[in-house]
Parts: structure tokens; sequence; C-alpha cells
């Protein structure tokens, strides 16, 4: 008999079981709360300033005022739009980054007919138009990568980012080409725009909801929704089953890009009436989060849009009242609560379990080492 | 495929039906313009609340440049002040500004072009407010009381910037310090330039500054490069850099805002002047002098205007030989690599702006396509759908027929190719 010392390490990582969804949201929600208050402490610091206040200005730069309470939701619903159009696109597995680009050529396709004469004399035809376009644009964009990697097992990331810039390319040359004072700005297109519902920002809020309700469906409820997620499992059971898997990954990207057509549409003909290069604001990236928090889950996806909207808004009142001219702080911050938000995420898929000396009996939990005996 | 084609009408349906009931019921808000009753009178500063909207944050030169003197007017003043940095040239413009209403802003400063159009929706929704706008071009012709367009005669500055870049290129044609290749088939010196867009404030600023650097040393040709953004710091870089190297340019400078065209420049050892702002600490070699517009002076005009409960000038254009001269085109300290006798040659010059003595876009200096600009010359002034010439801007003072530049309008609108200036590239 000798003793032998045997290192454990101070935790293990496991897979959790099925975690009560009270516990989950318990999880979730103090995370958000516990980021909110450390990224306030952080500001506070930074900004020398009170981090009750910080958290008083950030809610007051998304409810202080109704414009800013409708502002909050039509941001929320430009983000849910995105997340909509990558949901089938993720489920499938396939990691569709081309969200800005598809954004974009939608909206320029919006614009190139609110300034034609269709939309100066027929703004119903215009608008009929418009949506046709703008899908159809964004489908072929978001198709495009896809036959590629159907046909030819190309790699779909680099693939749709690299339409991005192609796109932000074409934009650019219709400005040029547009704008005739030669500073590549394009004044507010007069013409051909979408109808307005109440004012601004209904019409986004409800073409999105509808979108939201038909996605919900569609995933659920439709063969084609079920197909796609099969395919995103394993291509081989689908072959087996009898899925045309070339197929479902062009028509569900094809279904992707339209939805991003959609927005872009939204986005010209209904909110800003022009186009430049950053009209996409960078949300087919943002999206990404808002469809990854919720699990590709759209009615979840409404909380997690809403999370990212209130965020940016709020803290962009943060920077304005503490009047920082430099936006590194503000960025850091919300970097920081996404990041703590999707550390939550792991401790709600797995646990961590500290080591307990079940081992032996004489272990002692103080210590890092213990010593077990050894049979010989 | 069938049921794809399903699926896709009844989205179209669905979306479309939207658009349809709502179509019905729809009325033309958001255009919604309120008269305008005059400016409302604000008698103790400190219950003056001012905003500005900035296209980016203190990273660029440019909007640093706005950010600074509105610090320096609203504290000197003692007025209340918001900033809103990152709004870009779209809606979000219209929605910052409204929110500054909302947050009980007297005047709302934006600065940059693009900005325009949603300042001036702004306005016509919110006549107890005054919204000023730099570089734009339509208050001239909105007449819109509470609209405001302003400028500087930055072109002035250029100018004496082009002395401190011709003075040097004297000195180093002096001291033999120019090779072979610095000369084109003519023996003209190369100088070069990078420019943003083909825009009048670009083409307008470069002219400029070419016709202060030809008044010091006769025999100077320019090429220029666009890089087609306000602010690329590669694309300047590599336009710099292509001048430097492939065009042989003896001297730099530049219309665009990053600090891409002055590192190029301090790589190479070639003298570089600046705009915006000094590059002095991180060009201490190549940094020769710098131009820039002073924002400050009208700050505090337009405060004092609430303050005193006067109009504002609809087009704002200061400048130092107009009657405006407040400082607001400045120069900054001159760098090392100035040649001697530049502070005195940039003296004499203004002096002479200020005498009326010197016109920059004197019509006797330079020549379009062999012949110099006509009596009756006329300059897209009105920003319209036209885009056609609308405004005879030919002046004569004293005994000198010139370019009457920023008088008809504070925004830049010399956008001609004089003879000695070749366009590297014109796509933008």
């Amino acid at each position: 008999m000798a003793n032998k010392i045997v290192n454990e390490p101070l935790f293990h990582i496991a897979k959790r079981g099925n975690l009560p969804l009270w516990k989950a949201i318990l999880i979730r929600g103090g995370a958000i709360v516990g980021a909110i208050l450390f990224s306030a402490i952080l500001c506070g610091i930074v900004f020398g300033k009170n981090p009750i206040k910080i958290i008083g200005y950030l809610f007051d730069g998304i409810l202080g005022t109704e414009r800013r309470i409708w502002l909050l939701i039509r941001d929320t619903a430009l983000l849910l739009g995105v997340g909509l159009a990558l949901v089938p696109a993720f489920k499938m597995k396939f990691w569709n980054l081309g969200g800005n680009g598809q954004i974009l050529m939608g909206a320029l396709i919006a614009v190139a007919i609110m300034r034609s004469n269709i939309g100066k004399n027929n703004v119903l035809v215009a608008n009929i138009l418009m949506l046709i376009g703008s899908m159809a644009i964004g489908a072929i964009w978001a198709a495009i990568p896809a036959i590629f990697k159907a046909f030819f097992k190309t790699n779909e990331s680099l693939f749709t980012l690299m339409m991005n810039y192609i796109a932000s390319g074409i934009v650019a040359y219709f400005l040029s080409v547009w704008s005739v004072n030669g500073t590549g700005v394009l004044g507010q297109v007069k013409t051909g725009h979408l109808p307005v519902v109440l004012n601004a920002h209904l019409l986004t809020i409800i073409v999105v909801a509808v979108l939201t309700a038909i996605m919900h469906v569609y995933m659920k409820h439709c063969k084609q929704g079920y197909e796609l997620s099969v395919v995103g499992e394993s291509e081989n059971t689908a072959k087996y089953i009898g899925v045309n898997v070339k197929k479902v990954i062009i028509r569900t990207l094809a279904i992707s890009g339209a939805i991003c057509g959609i927005i872009g549409l939204l986005l010209a003909g209904s909110i800003d009436h022009s186009i430049n290069e950053q009209t996409a604001n960078n949300m087919g990236f943002t999206a990404i989060m808002v469809a990854w928090l919720a699990k590709f889950n759209p009615l979840m996806m409404i909380l997690s849009s809403l999370l990212i909207a209130f965020l940016t808004r709020g803290m962009g009142q943060v920077q304005t009242e503490c009047n920082i001219a430099n936006d590194a702080v503000a960025n850091l911050v919300v970097g920081i609560v996404y990041f703590i938000i999707i550390g939550c995420e792991f401790f709600i898929s797995y646990q961590l379990k500290f080591k307990k000396g079940k081992n032996s009996k004489e272990s002692s939990n103080k210590s890092k080492q213990k010593t077990v005996k050894e049979r010989d | 495929m069938k049921k794809l084609l399903t699926f896709a009408l009844a989205a179209i349906l669905a979306v479309g039906c939207c658009f349809g009931i709502v179509s019905c019921g729809n009325t033309s808000s958001g255009d919604t313009e309120k008269p305008y009753n005059g400016i409302v009178k604000v008698e103790n500063l400190a219950d003056i609340k001012v905003g500005l909207i900035c296209l980016h944050g203190e990273s660029s030169t440019y909007d640093k440049n706005f950010i600074d003197a509105f610090n320096a007017a609203c504290t000197a003043k003692g007025v209340k002040s918001v900033t809103k940095v990152d709004i870009p040239e779209s809606s979000a413009c219209y929605d910052a500004a409204a929110d500054l209403v909302d947050q009980g802003c007297n005047i709302i400063f934006a600065d940059s072009f693009g900005h325009e159009e949603h300042m001036l929706k702004a306005a016509k929704e919110f006549p107890e407010v005054q919204f000023c706008h730099a570089t734009g071009t339509y208050a001239h012709t909105e007449k819109r009381g509470n609209f405001h367009n302003a400028f500087a005669s930055i072109y002035e500055g250029r100018y004496l910037a082009g002395i401190a870049g011709g003075m040097k290129l004297k000195e180093m044609i002096e001291n033999n310090q120019l090779k072979p290749e610095n000369y084109d088939a003519n023996g003209n010196v190369k100088v070069g330039y990078v420019g943003a867009w083909t825009y009048a404030e670009v083409i307008s600023g470069f002219t400029s500054w070419f016709l202060g650097v030809r008044s010091i040393v006769p025999n100077v040709v320019m090429d220029v490069q666009f890089t087609g953004s306000w602010y690329d710091e590669t694309a300047e870089k590599t336009a710099a850099e292509l001048l430097i190297n492939e065009k042989h340019c003896a001297l730099i400078s530049q219309h665009a805002d990053s600090m891409g065209a002055p590192t190029a420049c301090e790589t190479a050892g070639v003298p570089n002047v600046s705009y915006n702002g000094s590059t002095a600490t991180a060009c201490p070699k190549t940094f020769v002098a710098s131009s820039r517009i002073n924002w400050q002076p009208y700050f505090e005009y337009i405060i004092d205007c609430v303050n005193k409960g006067e109009e504002i000038s609809v087009d704002y254009c200061a400048g130092i030989g107009s009657t405006w001269s407040n400082g607001s085109v400045a120069l900054t300290d001159l760098g090392t690599a100035a040649a001697t006798g530049t502070q005195e040659a940039i003296d004499a010059a203004i002096a002479e702006l200020k005498a009326g003595t010197l016109k920059v876009f004197d019509l006797s200096k330079f020549k379009v396509d062999g012949n110099a600009l006509a009596d009756d010359f006329k300059a897209d002034v009105d920003t319209d759908a036209q885009f056609t010439a609308d405004t005879v801007v030919i002046k004569t003072a004293g005994d000198i027929k010139y370019f009457a530049e920023s008088e008809f309008r504070s925004a830049p609108y010399f956008g001609l190719k004089i003879d000695g200036i070749t366009y590297l590239n014109e796509k933008y």
C-alpha cells in the first residue's frame, strides 16, 4: 500500500440535462441584468458619472419620448426581419453571411424603380414592381452562392461574404451615375414611395410582423421547413428519405434572400427614400446574433432583436448624455454585454462540476491535491 | 416547385394586401410644412441649447474640427450643448434632428453634405427651431426662414497653403534637390493632389491650392488622383504613392480626411501640404502647412442670433477678403519642413486679400482650354434638377476681373478644369 497523489481538476464541464424553463429564463435574465449593471459601472468609471444615472440614460434613450419608442420598435422590426431571413438558411447549416449584400441589392432595385418614369407616374404599379423586383434580386443574390454550394460544394460563408462587396460596389457605381453633382450622395427620391401608414415607421413594423408569422408557420408546420432542417442535420439522411438536397439548398436561400430584399425595399421605399453604401447598416451581421440567441425560433427572435436594438439605441443616448464624441466606449460596452449573454448560453447548455472529493473520503475540500490509497 | 410558387405568391399577396389596405387611407404625412414665424429669442444664454449632428466621431479629422469648435463656442458662450456622433446621411439624420428638438434644442447644426435634405425636412416641421447646415447648397433657393447654409471661403486658405507649398518647391529647386524625373517634357515641375470626389468643393480647393503654388513657382503642373470617398485611408495612401512613385511629383497635397496621403509622403520623404489640421506630430519631416475652416466664429454667431432675436444669415460665408473677416479661414502653424520666408510670403498675400488687390480666381491667372473665361461665364449655383449653369459669376473689382467663388452661395461652385491640371482618373 502506497500513497499516490492524484491531480483532479478544480472543476470539469458536463452537459446539462433538460434545464427547467424557469431556470433557463432566470439565467438569461440574470445575465442581461448583470451585463447591464456591469457596463453601467464600467461607463461610470470611464465617463466619470454615477452608474445609476447611466442606467437612467440607457432607458431614457429608448423610452424617453414617443419618437424614441417608435424608433426602437422600428429598429427591432428591421433587425428581426433580417434575422427571419437567416433562420431557414442557418437551420440548414448554410451560413448566409451575405445579408448586407442582399439588403443592398433589394434597396437598389427599389430606388431604381422609384426614380424611373413608372415611379413618377403610377405609384401603385411602381410599388408592386418594387416588391417583386426587390424580392427577386435578393433571392438571386442569395441563390448564386447556393447554386455553387449545391453543385460544386463551394464554401458558402466566403461566397456570401464576397457577394456583399460586389453589391456595395454596384451600389457605389449607381450612386456615381445618379448623383449628378459628383459627390456620390444621392438625395431623397421624391417619387414612388411606399404608402405611409400613420407614420414613417408603422409599415415596416406591420410587414415584419406578417413575415414573422409566416416564417413561424413555414418552419414549424410546412414540409419545406422540415426538409431544410433534415438537410441541416445530415445530408445523407435527407438523401435517404428522398429529399432533393440541391433543390432544398437553392430554394431555401432564395427565400432567405427574398426576405432580405424585402428589408432593403422597406429601407429604400419607406424609411430612407434613398440609398448609400451604408444602407444595410451591417444588419446582415447583427442579425446573426438575433437568430443565434433565439436558437432560430422566430417568436423568440422578437425578444433577441429587441434586446439588441435596445442596447444600440440606449448606448447611443448614454454617449450623447456623457458628451463623448468617440464611440469606442459605447461599442466596447455593447460588446461586453453581448459577450456575457453569449457566455450565459454556455452555462445553460453545460454545467461546471466542481470537485467534491467523491473518490475518497479522507480528501480535504480545501487542498487542491488529494491523497488516495492505491491498491498494490 | 409548385409549393415554392405558392409560397412566393402567398407572401407577395400578404405583403401586397398590407400595402393595398394602407394605401387607401394614405395621406401624405411627413411632408407637413409649418409656416415660419421668425426666430424665437432666448434672452438668457444659459437657457439656450444647441445640438450638433456629426457624420463620424472624433476619429475623423473632418468631424473633430467641428466638434472641437462646437465645444469651444458653447463653453465660451455658456450655453447647453448636445452632440450626436455617427449619424449617417439617411433618415437617421432627420430622426436625430427631431430627437434634438424633443430635447429642447434651439439650434441644430449638421456637419455633412448628405445631411442637408433631412435637416431641411426637419426645419419645415419644426419652425420654432433654427437649423444650420455646413457645406449645403439649398438654403438660398429654398428660402425657408429657419434653414441656413454655412461655409467659409476656404479657397483663400488653400491659396495661402499653396503659397507655403510653392515656397518649399522654390527652396528645393534652388538647392538642386529635384531630380530630372520631377520635371515633365516641357520643363515644368510636377506636383500631385489626392482628391475625394470630382465635386466643386474639391475642385475649387485644389485649383486654388495650385494657383497658390504657381504664384511662387510659375512653371508648375499638377496631377490629381481621385479616391471616390471622403474617408478611405488605404485609397488615399495608394493614390499618394502613385503620385510619388509613378508620376514623380515633388510636392503633394490632399482633400480627404484620413492620414493616408500624409503618411505616404512621410515615408517617401516628399513634402506635404495638409488640410483640416496639422499633421506635424505624425509627419514631422514632411509637414509644410495646413489650412482649415475654424467653425467657432460661426457657432458663436448663431448662438448670438438666438440670444438677440436676430435672423441668422441664410447663406453664411466667412473669409479673409470678405466683410465677415473673423478668423473662420485659418492656417495652422508652419511645419519644420517649411521654407524660410514662408510666413512673410503668406502675410503679404493675406494683406493683399484683405485689401482686395489680390483675388484667388483672377481671370488673368488661369486659362481653360487655352482661353480666359468670358465676362458672362455662368456656373451652376442654384441646386435644381437641371444641374445647368444658371448664374453669371464673373465680377470686377478695381481692374481685376475674377471668378467670384462663394459669393453667390457659401458652398464652392468652381468646377472647372484649368490648364496645367491633369485628372489621372475621372470615374467619380
